[in-house]
């Protein structure tokens, strides 16, 4: 492990991992989560709604599976490939589920928007076309207060269409 | 006949969906600022306790540690100034339920504050406390407020119920009751306070009501509202729940800060927003209807208790409006409801969409029901007999007008869910029995009576020369989507191309107090303040183009036309962007300020009667449910719903709300059950406190009858809350035509149906 950081701070050691494509050193505590290091190095796309692994609104793909940010120790990202919402797409240049979302009218307070967009690319990763039980089923850890659940399944199915489109 | 719309009406994209998809919108803790330190909160360990010593003593050896915050910081007055008052910012002998802030850390981390909160050592003796509502208000209960443990009362009375029930051919009793519901935004509750240099506040706040904010700050520091200044953050989610106590977690933050001199956040975790926050009060209520041979409702009695916690903070309004609607949507002459908020040492509840009906609007429509059985009549054409229409009177003697669809809302859910064909109890396939079952509602637009002197809104409409308009509001943007549905209002009476126009979250600076978020009254209110201040900029904007189209050589004989940001005129035409810039080149004024005050009401605290809203939006839902017979467990297979909210301003966005309400009623129905035991709450989290999933989304059918309201903005009324207050008896009411169990408490949980299932079994 790549210890640059180190010696800077007692408690704080450094992590190497690839964040949205870019080579990393990440100055991280122990025992702290990855959602706290990626917020705390300005990554605030992944949210905190209860850090106990329960809601989804942290969610980040780690080796381009999800995991909950907050129940995942920041070390265990070392030399591995972390997206986060802010990888996928921006407001120039969208990835195809973000904006599918959009245009679906799935996006209410938002909050828990970017963990579910994270576990629907994992989703359209694995299964280019998938049924609406397997939506529902990449979906059931991800909570929503706003909505009634409808308009997400709709935006997965429209961004499967519009990414199998694509090639 | 419609006027002719250019933007109301349509469904158009959502204003603020974008920058959140990509996870650049900034909710309050994504916010930072240099030299911002953080603060946590200390809280008291038992649900009733004398304080007798706050020590930081070992929490000061914890590096980065800064100060201890009590109530002896606090500059200004100690109430939180919010209806009765009776709740300090910081308690000064007495904590009153558990999980109460007591004081206040700060330290350089969120992480150190934390660490320095639990260090922090509170010496109390335990005090003899009250947790159940009811008991609460018995002779011999321990008096925790006032001398009777009563926060508030209200009645309604009308003819003579005792006579028309020794009449009744039929009648119909039960007791029923609900458990509380936790907002479960995603977004927990949180603050930044920014010290001014002129001794000032900026205070950054996720929260339905920035004015709210405002009133306590200022309040707390003891300072004029004009050095304080309120700022809107992305909001993730309010239900309610960020009615009031963000001005609690804001004034807490702002304490800390004026002491430091420094920024502070105040971030709070899932379990004290649970343990602290509000909630949707639980309710307890005894209904008693009765009929004639006909079948026509003669009167209804109902005893309604709220168990408002350990303060009264919105209690006495959400008891109100539990009281007005208490009797359901009917036509009945004789009423007496008699209500009560009782104070126990719990977590105080307060506003959660449907404000105190959803309680009992589950007692009364369960027991409709059970009438329409007595009398031998189909639910759905028992209801038609007696629901409200156009000119009849509701239970507080307040006529109605032409914005009434109820009766039709009812024929369609009928005619679209095929009720006539599944009403008839089916035999049960296997151990699976299917049932529908059905609701209506009434719900009052905006404050009403009991809180007009809040029923208020401003706006703010800047046309900038480039012509791009802002427009300021009151009212917030909490994920409903008030900027999208306020941006097309102001387009439309501007003229204004829709994607030019921008309406910001709230700053408390911009314009005046104008309520608070609530009360599904933010198109309503709002839009008719944003159309006051545009109404003079239309005329301008207007007269300049039918100038420049002269000037052109239209034909000045031919009506001038204008619509999506295009002013045409005999063949000649001109867009608002050049419309705008001569406005300027002329010198002419771009900016105006509009008010908008709702009409008084009439209702009487006294009896009851009178004009309790200015305007009523209405619901009917059928709900289709599975029971499996062995194990009680129900699921909602689709819930068909149909509502009169006035004009529809944006349809997609309408149908959100809508799917989002009835999943959050259903969610309430059948899954949601926080515990108490001995005062301290059991389950203050999301792996023991269940909401619903994906894996438990129903189908829903939905359906808008626009019946337009002549006082609202294009017409529309309010739309918030009305989807989810009938969906809870919808649910308990097809469970008993599924399987023969009537259920009388909320959540319906699989082992309260097992259980009638054994006693429908003996029978």
């Amino acid at each position: 492990m790549k210890n640059s950081l180190l010696a800077a701070d007692k408690g704080f050691f450094g992590i190497s991992a690839a964040v949205n494509g870019e080579k990393k050193e990440l100055s991280v505590r122990n025992a702290e989560s990855l959602l706290d290091a990626l917020r705390r190095h300005g990554w605030k796309g992944a949210k905190k709604g209860c850090d106990t692994g329960d809601c989804g609104s942290c969610a980040v793909l780690l080796n381009g599976k999800p995991v909950l940010g907050c129940l995942v120790p920041a070390v265990a990202a070392h030399g591995g490939e972390i997206t986060t919402i802010e990888g996928l797409g921006s407001v120039h240049n969208p990835h195809p589920l973000q904006q599918a979302f959009v245009e679906a009218g799935a996006v209410q307070c938002g909050f828990c928007i970017p963990g579910m967009i994270l576990s629907s690319k994992y989703l359209l990763d694995r299964i280019p076309d998938p049924t609406e039980a397997e939506i529902r089923k990449a979906l059931d850890g991800n909570l929503c207060r706003c909505t009634g659940y409808v308009k997400q399944v709709e935006a997965v199915k429209n961004a499967a269409k519009r990414l199998k489109s694509r090639g | 006949m419609k006027e002719k719309l250019s933007y109301i009406g349509r469904s158009l994209p959502r204003k603020d969906a974008l920058i959140k998809a990509v996870g650049a919108a900034q909710y309050a803790d994504d916010r930072e600022f240099a030299g911002l330190l953080h603060a946590a909160a200390v809280r008291s360990p038992r649900p009733r306790i004398k304080i007798l010593s706050i020590s930081d003593a070992r929490a000061r050896r914890l590096p980065g540690y800064v100060t201890l915050v009590t109530y002896r910081d606090i500059k200004g007055v100690n109430k939180w100034p919010v209806v009765m008052q009776d709740y300090p910012f910081l308690p000064e002998k007495e904590a009153r339920f558990a999980g109460e802030t007591v004081a206040l850390v700060v330290a350089a981390t969120a992480r150190a504050a934390r660490k320095a909160a639990a260090l922090v050592e509170i010496k109390y003796r335990e005090l003899p406390f009250v947790e159940d509502p009811l008991k609460a208000l018995e002779k011999d209960a321990v008096k925790i407020f006032g001398d009777d443990n009563v926060i508030s009362s209200f009645v309604i009375k009308k003819g003579s119920v005792d006579a028309a029930l020794k009449k009744a051919a039929y009648t119909a009793e039960g007791e029923f009751s609900t458990n509380y519901q936790v907002h479960a935004y995603l977004e927990t509750q949180g603050a930044i306070a920014l010290p001014e240099s002129d001794g000032g506040m900026t205070v950054h706040s996720t929260t339905q009501c920035p004015f709210y904010v405002l009133d306590a700050v200022a309040a707390a520091l003891g300072i004029p509202y004009h050095k304080v200044k309120i700022l809107q953050t992305v909001t993730g989610g309010g239900f309610g729940g960020k009615e009031d106590v963000p001005a609690l977690v804001a004034s807490h933050a702002a304490l800390c800060a004026a002491k430091t001199g420094k920024p502070v956040k105040l971030i709070y975790g899932r379990k004290e927003d649970f343990q602290s926050m509000s909630k949707r009060h639980p309710g307890w209520a005894r209904v008693a209807y009765a009929a004639d041979k006909s079948g026509r409702i003669t009167a209804c009695r109902v005893n309604y208790v709220l168990d408002g916690g350990a303060y009264s903070t919105l209690s006495p309004i959400v008891l109100w409006r539990g009281t007005v609607h208490a009797a359901g949507p009917y036509k009945i002459a004789n009423v007496d409801i008699k209500t009560y908020a009782a104070a126990t040492n719990k977590v105080p509840c307060g506003a959660f969409r449907g404000f105190g009906q959803p309680q009992v609007c589950f007692a009364q429509e369960s027991l409709i029901d059970e009438l329409a059985e007595k009398v031998g009549m189909d639910p759905v054409q028992f209801r038609l007999k007696n629901l409200l229409e156009p000119g009849d009177r509701t239970v507080t003697g307040q006529k109605l007008n032409s914005s009434c669809g109820l009766k039709e809302l009812v024929q369609t859910v009928r005619k679209r869910s095929g009720w006539d064909k599944k009403a008839k109890p089916r035999a049960a396939a296997g151990d699976v029995a299917t049932g529908i079952g059905f609701s209506a509602t009434y719900y009052g637009v905006g404050l009403g009576a009991k809180g007009r002197y809040l029923d208020r809104a401003g706006a703010l409409v800047n046309i900038y020369k480039d012509s791009s308009v802002g427009v300021n509001v009151g009212n917030t943007e909490m994920g409903q989507g008030a900027l999208t549905v306020l941006a097309q209002i102001a387009a439309e009476t501007l003229n204004a191309p829709y994607e030019s126009v921008k309406v910001e979250e709230v700053d408390s600076s911009k314009v005046p107090d104008s309520g608070p978020t609530v009360a599904s009254r933010t198109t309503l209110m709002s839009g008719n303040a944003i159309i006051e201040a545009a109404a003079p900029l239309r005329e301008r904007i207007f007269k300049t183009a039918f100038s420049l189209l002269s000037a052109a050589g239209a034909d000045a004989s031919k009506k001038m036309v204008a619509a999506g940001g295009i002013f045409s005129m005999g063949g000649k035409s001109v867009d608002f962007r050049k419309v705008v810039a001569e406005c300027w080149f002329r010198r002419l004024k771009m900016s105006e300020q509009g008010w908008y005050a709702a009409p008084r009401t009439t209702f009487r605290m006294e009896d009851g009667q009178g004009d309790a809203y200015v305007i009523y939006s209405y619901s009917a839902d059928a709900a289709e449910v599975e029971v499996d017979l062995k194990t009680g467990v129900a699921k909602v297979k689709k819930i068909w719903a149909a509502y009169d909210v006035g004009r529809i301003v944006n349809p997609r966005l309408a149908v959100g709300q809508a799917q989002g309400g009835i999943l959050q009623g259903m969610s309430w129905a059948l899954y949601e059950n926080l515990i108490y035991k001995n005062g301290i709450m059991v389950n203050p989290n999301f792996t023991d406190y269940v909401i619903a999933t994906t894996a438990d989304k129903p189908e829903y059918d939905i359906t808008f009858i626009e019946k337009p309201y002549a006082g609202g903005p294009y017409k529309a009324k309010g739309m918030g809350e009305v989807p989810l207050i009938g969906v809870a008896p919808a649910v308990a009411n097809a469970i008993k035509n599924a399987c023969g169990a009537r259920v009388n408490s909320v959540p319906l949980l699989p082992e309260k149906i097992w259980k009638e299932l054994k006693k429908v079994a003996a029978r």
